[in-house]
């Protein structure tokens, strides 16, 4: 009788299998209505994408004639280079995620095993800014990267990305849980920190690492805003979430069509999401230990 | 306090300690070189921007204003005065639709996982799943839903009822837009609470039933308060990110009807980017940024108070 937290008993003094039977039917009731609210907008979606225009408006959850002409029609259009918009995603996402890993890993490790005058007030600062509203940042980022002249650039979108600190403080708690006799017996055998932490520590670190690579990685692929703000103004350099903002202002009512652009946009994140679960839902449980 | 800095006493790393090296500060540098640029720099530049009547297309005419940009927040006659509070309001009530389903429904979700049955993972994954969308795909897909023609209006339509201009009429246009972030973000603070359903040690449920409570009370006596702290942390954040709101409105409604859906980010965007009045905006950003500030405070103020670990 451990997990009794559900719906309250009503009646104590019932037969205990009758009650429970009920109770056990209601709890699955409720958890296939939970997962239905969250599945039918997903199946609705590609339900829409495969119809063709005359279907777009019936209620049919199964396409009478299935067809691929929205996905045709937006892919031919000369005015939404979905293609760009793809490769623009995965670049900026790709780089984006090479270079958090790096750069936080290396961070990570300082704050988490070397000692250096100014380490406990620099991560003080670091500290402080997580309550920092994001958008205090907001207008001042735009002019820095206004001024480098970064506007409608990858630079721009990414560079203002690389000051977070979440990746920083996730690789400290890592490297943090490490014994430290694995540095010492390194140590001892003449490695330089570097060395130690390049083929001692980086080895022990893929899961970790993993982590907040796919986590990463999804952020900057699904972000909206700042990719928005800085490559707004040039069609070809948007990346895909962007672009199908657009193509909504332009497909106002093409249904199928918007539907086909989102599930482009969807699939790869699925993917993602069905390989590396278990990362993901891990990397946040890990922010609430943290709060 | 939060670093915790073990000290070492290995001879090999104390004499490298002795004189200081510059090994840790060519690990934390590339770090810190945007830390610097990004974080550290917008904060005080954000500042300066908002003391001047700073448009962007025109850098001849930057005048200093002082605390013009501020006043003129509070100055009815202000151009900035209607829209900035119409938005600040429109912020308000979506924090006030939408916070409690997100840790209501979050924290129910979770306990419905914390069980141990068949099919338990394959909830999880669906439960979580909207959240790895982009905003744009869950916008999209529920402004689609939420149509005049679209598939929820034919089911009222089915049940014999008027079908409703969601997105065009208020409150439609909220509960749309709720619905759509409750969809897509409601995994998050499932899978934080469910984390911190499954530290409460087993053994205090066992007392209690041992002693005679039943389901309900031990949810109350037990479950609730151990979830204190994490839920102060859940509140905070659901808090933040519903202020934060953007997206969904700028897809769904297009700030609509009449800036009735318009929120506090939509309006520094519109202000900043679109009319290019970055002084009035970095001034609205630190507004906003110190009611957040207050809203954090407050809510660990008044629930965490009694905060024993």
């Amino acid at each position: 009788m451990t997990t009794l937290q559900t719906t309250p008993n009503i009646q104590e003094s019932e037969v205990e299998i009758g009650e429970s039977r009920w109770s056990k039917i209601g709890f699955y009731l409720l958890l296939t209505l939970f997962a239905l609210f969250f599945l039918l907008p997903l199946l609705w979606m590609i339900v829409t994408a495969f119809k063709p225009f005359e279907e777009w408006l019936n209620p049919n959850w199964i396409p009478v004639n299935p067809t691929l002409e929205n996905f045709t029609s937006i892919f031919n259009d000369k005015s939404l280079p979905v293609v760009n918009w793809f490769f623009n995603s995965l670049l900026i996402a790709s780089l984006f995620t090479a270079a958090i890993l790096i750069i936080d890993s290396l961070a990570g490790y300082a704050y988490a095993r070397l000692d250096f005058p100014g380490k406990n007030f620099l991560f003080g600062l670091m500290l402080a800014t997580l309550v920092m509203p994001g958008i205090m940042f907001l207008i001042p980022n735009y002019l820095t990267v206004s001024r480098l002249d970064w506007i409608g650039k990858i630079q721009g979108v990414i560079a203002p990305g690389l000051s977070g600190v979440f990746g920083v403080f996730f690789m400290r708690q890592f490297f943090q849980s490490l014994p430290r006799e694995l540095e010492e017996a390194a140590y001892i055998d003449g490695a330089s920190v570097w060395r130690t932490f390049r083929s001692v520590i980086l080895p022990l670190s893929k899961g970790p690492i993993i982590t907040l690579g796919i986590i990463t990685f999804l952020t900057s692929w699904n972000d909206f805003l700042w990719p928005l703000l800085i490559l707004g103004g040039d069609r070809k350099a948007l990346t895909l979430p962007v672009g199908l903002a657009t193509l909504q202002g332009q497909y106002t009512f093409d249904y199928g069509k918007l539907m086909a652009g989102a599930l482009v946009l969807t699939i790869p994140v699925l993917i993602l999401y069905a390989v590396f679960q278990r990362y993901i839902i891990r990397s946040i449980s890990m922010t609430g230990i943290k709060g | 306090m939060a670093t915790k800095v073990e000290s070492l006493s290995y001879p090999v790393r104390r004499k490298a300690r002795k004189k200081i090296s510059i090994v840790p500060y060519l690990f934390i540098a590339p770090h810190l070189l945007f830390f610097a640029a990004f974080l550290g720099w917008p904060f005080f530049y954000g500042v300066y921007i908002s003391l001047f009547r700073f448009d962007f297309l025109r850098p001849e005419n930057r005048p200093f204003v002082g605390l013009k940009n501020y006043a003129n927040l509070f100055n009815p006659e202000s151009v900035q005065f209607d829209k900035f509070w119409n938005a600040l309001g429109n912020t308000g009530e979506f924090i006030l639709w939408s916070v409690l389903p997100l840790v209501g429904l979050a924290l129910l979700l979770a306990v419905l996982l914390n069980r141990n049955y068949p099919g338990r993972g394959v909830f999880r994954t669906i439960f979580f799943a909207p959240y790895t969308l982009s905003v744009t795909v869950a916008s999209v897909l529920w402004w689609w839903i939420f149509q005049q023609t679209g598939i929820v209006n034919q089911a009222i339509q089915a049940f014999g009822l008027k079908p409703v201009n969601w997105l065009g009429d208020l409150p439609g246009a909220w509960v749309a837009i709720t619905v759509a972030t409750v969809w897509w973000t409601i995994g998050f603070n499932t899978i934080i609470f469910l984390t911190a359903l499954q530290e409460i040690p087993k053994s205090l449920y066992e007392a209690a039933s041992l002693d005679g409570a039943n389901a309900r009370q031990q949810f109350f006596m037990i479950t609730i308060p151990m979830l204190r702290s994490v839920m102060v942390f859940v509140l905070t954040i659901t808090l933040i990110a519903s202020a934060n709101l953007f997206g969904q409105p700028y897809i769904m409604t297009a700030g609509g009807p009449a800036d009735g859906t318009q929120t506090v980010i939509y309006r520094i965007f519109f202000e900043g980017i679109l009319r290019g009045q970055m002084g009035t905006a970095a001034a609205m950003s630190i507004f906003v940024a110190i009611l957040l500030l207050s809203l954090t405070y407050l809510n660990f103020k008044f629930f965490g108070a009694t905060e024993e670990s």
